[in-house]
């Protein structure tokens, strides 16, 4: 009985978390010349509009490789962190594991700030390396959680059967390690690329001229809601569902990864 | 010596990285605030009362983004986590998938739901509920209703940790001598839930009071947010001082409720 209230007040829970998500699709698809709810008519004007205009074109290529770059850099250097931190024995981990959570306490608009202040002086405002490096700090924390979960899972006797049976510790690693750990690195890779292509406060200080999907989005609801933006959204939900997809076939649970 | 350092190598390259783009850049940033020699930053940010009524508001807010998410958050989780797999996982997949959508792409949506002449107010209207459009946009309850929307996800993961974790021989304990559900629910779930529900209103807390897009384009200039002040000082005003002083009061109330929440947590463990 108090089963099926629960149920119910879910459902509507559920209701508030999806309908933004699904009231941009026919507002995309929508015939009139500004944003009319229910819509008047079917078009893929808008969707048009998007294709033929190179700003928006060459905003969501930029932010697709700097999310490219972000997701390489992060596991090149989460990784290996991930492994100092579940298996290193050394004095001040504690406080390492602390530093390499921070990015996500500490407010990114502080980050923001204080990266704007250093990279106007170093010249690098509107450079995309400069994007990569300050997402891939935003990405680590992401990638440190999501490996971390995956060693603690991992029996070890596999790797010390490799080893007693004489292959050295690269080979164990790149044989039996990494292989067994894949589920957990395509995860941590799709999250952090997934973390910089919605990433916006960072690109408002640091992208410059050059716009990110993001932060031409921002720009684009600041000044006129038109209903171009709803087609760029349904892609942009419709590229997060494939992800979440690749992630539950060929990832590692997220919720595993929720402390 | 090698033996003291077993394994801190493979951190060096991270931690080179988190060196010179994080901690660096926000130490230097902050260090702006002490410039001059003197606290005169500070006594402005946290003197004035212009600037004081800007923390409170952050504050306020803060809390009750938690409150509701917590009210929200709570039987989502427990549904989740005492449900079939199956439904656990579609459940699951309707609350992650939100929280991937990229914040601006829901903001965007709650613009086009909540205005005046949105799809809300204009379904109201037609049902003959109300006469008069609500205002529910560019105002204190579109900034809530986004922030809810956005923080959400992060109440529902540890409630659902936290349930997961409970032995089920407890409760079917408590239901084989008789207690009703509402008393399960007291008697057991609550208490030995509790520390999933404060870590989550923790997580929940703790990224609100950093909050910019949604304030930004919610608020309609009227809700003012920490947040939105540091940028436009350093923007608008690009008076750095200031906007370093803000910032790190800022930091120290996230760092110093997260430190006191950690320790809370950790004493529990131990226990």
């Amino acid at each position: 009985m108090s089963r099926r209230a629960l149920v119910v007040a879910c459902a509507a829970i559920y209701v508030f978390l999806m309908l933004p998500l699904l009231v941009v699709f026919p507002i995309s698809l929508s015939s009139a010349p500004y944003m009319q709810f229910p819509p008047p008519g079917f078009s893929t004007q808008w969707y048009e509009r998007y294709l033929d205009d190179p700003q928006w074109i060459d905003a969501t290529v930029r932010s697709l490789y700097i999310g490219a770059a972000t997701a390489v850099l992060a596991l090149v250097l989460g990784v290996p962190l991930a492994f100092s931190l579940a298996r290193g024995r050394y004095i001040g981990r504690t406080l390492l594991d602390r530093i390499a959570l921070a990015p996500l306490v500490v407010p990114t608009i502080i980050l923001s700030v204080g990266l704007y202040g250093l990279f106007a002086k170093l010249k690098l405002i509107g450079e995309w390396y400069g994007l990569v490096l300050a997402h891939t700090v935003l990405a680590l924390p992401f990638v440190v959680l999501v490996i971390v979960a995956g060693l603690r899972d991992f029996d070890r006797a596999l790797e010390q059967a490799a080893e007693g049976l004489g292959a050295s510790r690269m080979s164990t690693l790149l044989r039996i390690t990494l292989p067994l750990l894949r589920p957990s690195l395509v995860s941590a890779g799709l999250l952090a690329f997934i973390s910089s292509f919605d990433e916006l406060v960072v690109a408002l200080f640091l992208a410059g001229p050059n716009m990110t999907l993001p932060k031409k989005m921002f720009d684009n609801i600041l000044m006129e809601i038109d209903p171009t933006i709803a087609a760029v959204s349904v892609m942009q939900i419709l590229l997060v569902s494939i992800v979440l997809v690749l992630i539950g076939r060929f990832g590692r649970g997220l919720s595993g990864s929720a402390r | 010596m090698t033996r003291r350092f077993s394994g801190v190598w493979p951190a060096v390259p991270a931690l080179i990285l988190l060196f010179f783009v994080f901690l660096f850049p926000v130490v230097r940033m902050l260090g702006f605030s002490v410039e001059a020699g003197t606290l005169d930053w500070y006594a402005k940010a946290l003197g004035e009362g212009l600037y004081l009524r800007v923390f409170w508001n952050t504050f306020e807010i803060a809390l009750l983004v938690t409150a509701i998410c917590l009210l929200l958050g709570y039987p989502l989780g427990f549904l989740i986590a005492t449900t079939t797999p199956a439904w656990a996982t579609l459940g699951f997949i309707f609350v992650l998938l939100p929280l991937w959508t990229s914040v601006l792409v829901r903001t965007y949506a709650w613009m086009v739901l909540l205005g005046r002449n949105g799809v809300l107010n204009r379904g109201l209207i037609e049902a003959g509920l109300i006469s008069d459009p609500l205002p529910l946009l560019h105002n204190f309850n579109g900034v809530l209703i986004g922030m809810v929307h956005v923080l959400l996800p992060y109440m529902v993961l540890p409630v659902y940790g936290a349930v997961r974790r409970l032995d089920p021989a407890l409760v079917a304990a408590a239901e084989g001598l008789g207690a009703s559900d509402w008393r399960i629910f007291w008697r057991i779930y609550l208490p030995l839930t509790l520390p999933g529900i404060f870590a989550g209103a923790v997580i929940v807390f703790v990224l609100s009071l950093g909050f910019y897009i949604t304030p930004a384009l919610l608020g309609g200039g009227k809700v003012m947010m920490v947040a939105v002040m540091i940028e436009q000082e350093v923007r608008q005003t690009l008076n750095w001082p200031f906007a370093a002083a803000l910032s790190a009061v800022l930091l120290a109330v996230t760092l110093g409720v997260y430190s006191v929440a950690q320790s809370f947590t950790r004493q529990e463990a131990q226990r």
